[in-house]
């Protein structure tokens, strides 16, 4: 469960370059929940996102993921409940250290690091299984750097690592984006596998609306640091991207204008 | 060149070596330009020293040089983290503080430790006699403190620290605080400094405030040189590396010395090795380019 209050966010505030990039946003996912979020640029996609991992403190409102206030918690002690997918593929893992040991620290995400061996036997055989999930090949490779993987092996393993702790909240952000089509869709396949798999609750940032339509049970489209538009299964089912498109601009009275998003039809 | 001449560098190898380790951690584990150590070397010696003459036994002044120079580490570390002072002038700083607190320590710039008990008189006592004691004793502490590091970088925390000189936002969105990992591996690192100003002192027979000049580059230096010649491909080969490349730059340096060149060059030496070592790359680079431009024209 993810409960959003009358969040806001106000970058450079004061300044000429104020910038409101969430306006008292509200939002609440139940567990299980799969949100596809769409939105031009500057919309406020990312800063959402951003807020609830707790990249940056926010400036009102509050963020509750199953019953705990994490409003005013930093980054790395709210982890543990929330996984994270970067659009960049190189952000997501250490290039410098092997898979097995990359995998090992997402393990224990969240928790308490101590003085025991990070990879051991038992942990090694897990990873293998987790990786053969993946269909790559990488559980034949566990000793290799992460920085030999192509773009989609490590995007992948990232996705893996964000879900190996079961987090209560798993944050895509446009995590297909930067791979080429082919494995763009295989990164995909595998998002739905493991989300399906361990009934994770997820906000899913996206510039394919076809994409946005088809995965999860609900669709948000943001504008200006605001939700414009809500809409949930059984009526999201039989939308259209030119519904979608219609909608926008009847609500806003403006065309939702944005070259990625009409390239990407 | 002789053999105890040798004998003496691979002795030093050894013994600065553990400086080298410490230098291991900051710059290619943690990604840290850490100077710190100009300044923590001296200062394990200094606490060693003072504690010495005054009357405390030489392992537990040993152990408290480990604990000071920790506190070296943490100090840049704070200045780094809480200040967002850079890393590279946090260390100047640290370092440039030391030098007065060095010279407080010891009440003077120079306390010699001739004729008093120190670890390696100690070894006597128990037995560990003739001219291969100190040797021996270097040769068995490098590889254990080795072994301890290789142990640690495999460790949970050991991995967080990895990562954080890595990819720092990765490892923060697995529930690391990055800060406190950067404050504990420059803490690792300076207490290795200083067990190895510490153990120098001892071995030569003074500590001096000046002696701390330009070690950064003598530990750089062997950790290049190790790199150069041995292997970094995994933790365990890149931390033998090290001490590889330490033994080597004593030969080296010996071989100068032989060849003709002042002790007082010797820093330019060291300067210029790293600089061939670390600019080889790139000048490579360079050359293969201009080949290949005068080639198409």
């Amino acid at each position: 469960m993810l409960r959003l209050k009358g969040v806001r966010k106000v970058f450079n505030q004061g300044t000429i370059n104020e910038n409101i990039a969430l306006k008292g946003l509200d939002l609440e996912l139940a567990t299980g929940d799969f949100v596809t979020i769409i939105g031009s640029n500057g919309a406020g996609k990312s800063t959402l996102l951003n807020s609830i991992a707790g990249s940056f403190g926010i400036d009102a409102g509050k963020i509750v993921i199953d019953e705990l206030d994490v409003t005013g918690k930093p980054d790395y002690k709210r982890a543990g409940l929330i996984g994270r997918v970067f659009q960049d593929p190189l952000q997501g893992t250490a290039a410098s250290m092997t898979i097995e040991e990359n995998l090992a620290m997402a393990a224990v995400r969240g928790k308490k690091r101590g003085l025991k061996i990070g990879v051991n036997k038992e942990r090694r055989a897990e990873f293998k299984e987790y990786l053969s999930l993946l269909g790559l090949g990488l559980e034949d490779r566990l000793t290799d750097k992460v920085g030999l993987l192509s773009g989609g092996q490590r995007q992948s393993l990232t996705l893996l690592m964000a879900t190996i702790a079961k987090p209560k909240v798993l944050l895509l952000d446009e995590h297909t984006a930067a791979l080429d089509p082919k494995t763009a869709e295989q990164v995909i396949q595998l998002t739905k596998k493991i989300v399906v798999k361990n009934n994770l609750t997820v906000l899913m940032v996206t510039h394919d609306l076809n994409q946005a339509l088809n995965m999860g049970n609900r669709t948000i489209m943001m504008d200006s640091g605001e939700i414009v538009l809500d809409i949930k299964n059984p009526a999201r089912k039989h939308m259209t991207v030119d519904d979608l498109l219609d909608k926008f601009a009847q609500k806003k009275g403006k065309e939702l204008m944005n070259d990625r998003i009409l390239l990407a039809q | 060149m002789a053999l105890d001449v040798i004998f003496s560098s691979m002795e030093q190898g050894l013994v600065y070596g553990i400086m080298a380790l410490g230098v291991y951690l900051t710059f290619r584990i943690l990604d840290f330009p850490d100077l710190t150590v100009d300044g923590s070397f001296p200062l394990g010696a200094a606490v060693t020293a003072k504690l010495i003459v005054s009357g405390v036994d030489p392992v537990l002044a040993t152990l408290v040089a480990i604990v000071i120079g920790a506190l070296a580490g943490v100090i840049t570390g704070l200045l780094n983290t809480k200040l967002k002072i850079t890393g590279l002038l946090s260390g100047i700083l640290t370092m440039t503080a030391l030098y007065s607190i060095n010279l407080r320590i010891m009440g003077r710039a120079n306390i010699p430790l001739l004729n008093q008990e120190t670890i390696l008189t100690k070894l006597k006592a128990i037995g560990l006699n003739g001219e291969w004691q100190a040797g021996i004793f270097f040769l068995v502490l490098i590889l254990a403190l080795k072994f301890l590091v290789d142990w640690f970088l495999h460790t949970e925390l050991g991995l967080a620290l990895r990562a954080t000189g890595d990819n720092k936002q990765m490892i923060r969105s697995l529930g690391v605080n990055t800060d406190f990992m950067i404050i504990l591996g420059l803490a690792l690192s300076n207490s290795l400094v200083a067990l190895s100003g510490s153990l120098v002192a001892q071995y030569q027979g003074f500590a001096d405030v000046g002696m701390g000049i330009g070690m950064i580059i003598i530990g750089l230096a062997s950790v290049i040189i190790g790199e150069v010649v041995f292997s970094d491909r995994i933790i365990t080969l890149a931390t033998i590396s090290v001490i590889g490349g330490s033994l080597l730059y004593r030969l080296a340096i010996t071989a100068a010395l032989r060849l003709g060149f002042a002790p007082t060059d010797l820093k330019i030496v060291t300067a210029l090795l790293v600089v061939i070592a670390l600019g080889a790359p790139t000048l490579k680079k360079e050359l293969d380019f201009s080949f290949l431009s005068k080639s198409s024209t």
